[in-house]
């Protein structure tokens, strides 16, 4: 696999698995616009100043410094990214990383993130990239600021700048014993800088802000009350909107009655084409309204769960397919001559990113310029398509996202926004939209379902000869093995989805991962190798051997022997920058057949951490939310309706599923810091699936692994969770 | 439409609403107390919790017409001349969230909690806490924080 293509692979797929139409870009459009891999050059400080400047979708990064940073005369710094705060804690870590290069004290940053009107353009915030690049980015700004106020100092008082020091938010002269802080330096002013060459930065083992344990930027906000969500907010004249849905996916309308509806006090109905919409003074009457609708849809006959694999693989997205991602050797030609064969199918579900807060927005129109505060991962994605739905330019639509209840990859296009500023413009007032429970399960978008076929063969001795790998519609991201295997045939075939999809916290990392660590789980047992030590004898990444080690070592992995009533599983691998190792012990009741995870270890290494407490929330929550789709999360539906659009039918990780967690951070100051949003999920349902394996002998080749009811006609797990 | 006088945070709110709107809706929608979230409408997730009377309760079941006569508590009522309560504080100090969007409902879940249990088990706490929902998988993070309230709570803190 070409490294450069990696990301650019990932962000297409993040972004054109969306239904056609709502992104406004297709695939080709986005790697078009992406050209040489732009993405994987800013993980890298030396090529940073050179392609800095590249437009990319008529967008440039601006290299002045005064867009990123300003300095106001009382010292506080303002911070200016388009990456959003959705509860992964990189408000907080980003202003480590600025605090630690500028030398101020962490109080003194404001994060200003995700307006459009304000901050620089960015893609979004996804694919584990905001530690690496945005970090990396806003280190060099400030590294920048600092060098530049030194030399401002130096020319007020007319000596060096190298005989300057800065620290704590002042330049001091030691020879003469004076200091301005920084907020005399810049007396407020824009800082005018032009950054074009690489910035020497602080070395993570100099670190003292950044590394440490600073707890969440405005966590009082969070237990008060006092933080206002995209859902939270309130303007002047506001009114509620709501949009009337179809009865089921691809549906016409055959017949519409809106006049109960227009008799109630200050409801006015919307029609605009597909769209039916009312706007009405408060909430409760917008949705009385809303029920008072009459409407006949005709939906045609649609897939449903029952043969959604066989479809998927033999329903090929035309145009699509393009060819194998990894080729090396000769599968066709090592596999005939394998000692030790192992062949299987793997399946994924469909699964809700089912976000606490649903889509919300609050559009305004005044003076012709579009305002909408929205929760979305991708504020300026969200801004196109308001430009493309409105006929816009940029300067008039400005989107603000509050850090919102947030997405894990599930808020990346801008349905509520839409709505919100369409109802508004008839309305001539601000509205709000808010989506129910049910409108974000029935008209969100999900995570791919996929089918995944593994071949595999070993030598006697347990050296791994060829693997061949196809997955079906779930995705490519960590497609690839990374066990040493001299003959590979890796190939990612999309299909058509019958039903919506898009991006998901780790994309199909998940599912590949699940795929190939079940199957060298299976593997080993083929060989008659202890399963660590499978793993161990085929993988020379010093960075994967040291993560299974560590989750190994803590989980006292030698030492423990599965028995019926429990067992012990292991699994891993390396996605986004981020090593991670898992090991699961499940309990389980033979007679009643239910089980339930007891205790998970894991190792993660990601670089240089910034921040280890924020990391352990997120590792821990990925494991949480890991559980979900590894025992009973699935999307059940049928001729286009989505048949559990409800947490009483959509089982979630409660505080009952949550078993003991311990995670082993590996902290590796002599490498760049990656992202930790996502692979920290990847583990856990193959570690959980090989350790019931471990107990009862039987394989589970489909999540989720322990479901609450079957479906017909497909494979099913002996287990209820 | 009607008018109430409803008992919010200690204070007497008159507000006009319909009988059968969710307490949950006119805390948002017309008091402007978006600290209790909406996150089902159905009461299967605990981001709209408040204390009635004390006791945990989900406001997007509860109809004005029964709210009427209680006494209302919000995560806007918690905090004491600028103190924090001991479970506010607890969630803080464990940094037992994430996007934080559950927490409203869960401080307010705790607190009725710990009202009824000064020290329960771990058991307790998942039984009590099983409704709410922290879709970010906060869970072990708030269990400790119920546990270090409670601790607080045992030192005198104020609730």
């Amino acid at each position: 696999m070409n490294h450069r293509d990696k990301p650019t692979t990932e962000f297409a797929q993040s972004i054109s698995l969306a239904r056609p139409g709502t992104s406004g870009l297709d695939r080709r459009d986005f790697l078009k616009i992406l050209g040489g891999g732009l993405l994987i050059c800013f993980t890298h400080t030396s090529s940073w100043a050179q392609e800095s400047g590249r437009a990319f979708g008529g967008h440039e990064l601006p290299k002045e410094l005064g867009a990123w940073l300003h300095i106001a005369a009382d010292g506080q710094v303002k911070v200016f990214t388009g990456k959003v705060e959705v509860g992964q804690n990189i408000r907080t870590s980003l202003a480590q990383l600025v605090a630690e290069e500028l030398r101020v004290p962490f109080d003194a940053i404001t994060m200003v993130m995700g307006d459009t009107d304000l901050t620089p353009w960015d893609m979004g915030t996804f694919g584990s990239r905001t530690t690496p690049t945005m970090g990396l980015q806003l280190r060099t700004m400030a590294a920048a600021a600092r060098q530049m106020l030194l030399e401002v100092a130096a020319g007020r008082w007319h000596v060096a700048p190298a005989s300057l020091t800065a620290a704590d938010g002042k330049v001091t002269d030691p020879q003469n014993a004076r200091s301005l802080a920084y907020g005399e330096l810049s007396r407020g002013e824009k800082l005018v800088k032009t950054v074009s060459s690489e910035e020497s930065l602080t070395a993570a083992t100099e670190w003292k802000i950044a590394g440490t344990a600073v707890p969440k930027a405005e966590g009082r906000d969070f237990v008060t009350g006092k933080h206002k969500y995209p859902s939270d907010i309130s303007l002047p004249e506001m009114m509620f909107g709501a949009v009337l849905r179809p009865d089921g996916f691809n549906a016409t309308l055959a017949s519409l009655d809106t006049g109960s509806a227009e008799k109630l006090p200050g409801v006015k109905v919307v029609r605009d084409g597909d769209f039916i919409g009312l706007v009405a003074p408060d909430a409760f009457i917008a949705q009385h309204a809303l029920a008072a609708i009459q409407a006949r849809w005709d939906v045609p006959a649609q897939p449903s769960n029952q043969g959604l694999f066989a479809y998927l693989k033999d329903t090929p997205e035309s145009g699509r397919d393009d060819g194998p991602q990894h080729v090396s050797g000769s599968v066709a030609q090592a596999m005939p001559d394998a000692d030790l064969k192992l062949e299987e199918q793997y399946t994924v579900a469909y699964i809700a990113h089912a976000p606490l807060e649903p889509r919300a927005a609050v559009a305004e129109w005044t003076d012709g310029k579009l305002t909408v505060w929205t929760g979305t991962q991708r504020p300026f994605g969200v801004r196109d398509e308001l430009m493309q739905a409105f006929h816009l330019p940029s300067a008039q639509v400005r989107v603000i996202q509050p850090d919102m209840g947030s997405g894990y990859g599930g808020k990346h296009t801008g349905e509520a926004a839409i709505e919100a500023a369409r109802l508004a413009k008839a309305a001539g007032k601000p509205v709000k939209v808010v989506w129910t429970r049910s409108e974000e399960f029935n008209w969100a978008y999900l995570r791919p379902a996929g089918l995944i076929e593994i071949k595999a063969g070993a030598r006697r001795d347990g050296t791994l000869v060829a693997w061949e790998h196809h997955n079906y519609n779930s995705g490519p991201a960590a497609i690839g093995t990374p066990y040493n295997v001299a003959n590979q045939l890796i190939q990612y075939h999309a299909a058509k989805s019958p039903l919506r999809q898009g991006s998901y916290r780790g994309l199909a990392s998940t599912a590949n991962h699940f795929a190939r660590e079940s199957h060298m789980d299976g593997m080993a047992y083929v060989v008659g190798m202890d399963p660590l030590e499978f793993r161990m004898k085929n993988l020379t990444d010093s960075r994967l051997q040291a993560v299974f080690q560590a989750a190994a070592a803590e989980f006292a992995w030698g030492r423990l022997k599965s028995t019926p009533e429990r067992g012990f599983g292991i699994a891993g691998g390396v996605d986004k920058g981020g090593y991670v190792a898992t090991c699961a012990e499940v309990e389980i009741d033979p007679a009643s057949k239910r089980l339930r995870i007891h205790r998970v270890v894991q190792a993660w290494e990601c670089g240089a951490i910034v921040n280890p407490d924020g990391l352990r929330n997120q590792l821990t929550g990925a494991i949480v939310q890991g559980i979900g789709g590894a025992l009973f999360e699935r999307i059940l539906f049928a001729n286009g309706r989505i048949l559990n659009p409800h947490f009483a039918q959509y089982r979630v990780p409660r505080f009952s599923d949550t078993p003991q967690i311990e995670i082993v951070l590996v902290d590796r100051k002599d490498l760049p810091s990656a992202g930790a949003g996502e692979t920290g999920l990847v583990g856990l349902a193959p570690a959980v699936g090989n350790a019931i394996f471990a107990a009862s002998g039987l394989r589970f080749h489909n999540m989720p692994l322990a479901p609450q009811s079957s479906v017909p006609a497909e494979p099913d797990s002996t287990f209820r969770s | 439409m009607g008018d109430f006088v409803l008992n919010v945070n200690g204070a007497h709110v008159s507000v006009s609403a319909s009988s059968e709107e969710t307490l949950l809706s006119v805390l948002r929608n017309r008091l402007n107390l978006t600290g209790t979230k909406y996150g089902c409408g159905e009461g299967q997730c605990g981001a709209c919790t408040v204390l009635l009377d004390g006791r945990a309760t989900r406001s997007c079941l509860v109809s004005m017409a029964s709210a009427n006569k209680a006494k209302i508590v919000t995560i806007e009522g918690l905090e004491q001349d600028g103190k924090l309560s001991a479970v506010q504080q607890a969630f803080l100090d464990e940094g037992a969230f994430q996007c934080g969007y559950c927490t409203s409902g869960m401080i307010l879940g705790v607190t009725s909690l710990l009202h009824e249990r000064h020290n329960p088990t771990e058991e307790q706490i998942v039984e009590a806490m099983e409704g709410h929902i922290c879709r970010c998988g906060t869970y072990p993070r708030i269990v400790e924080a119920v546990k270090r309230a409670s601790r607080l709570l045992a030192q005198g803190a104020s609730r």
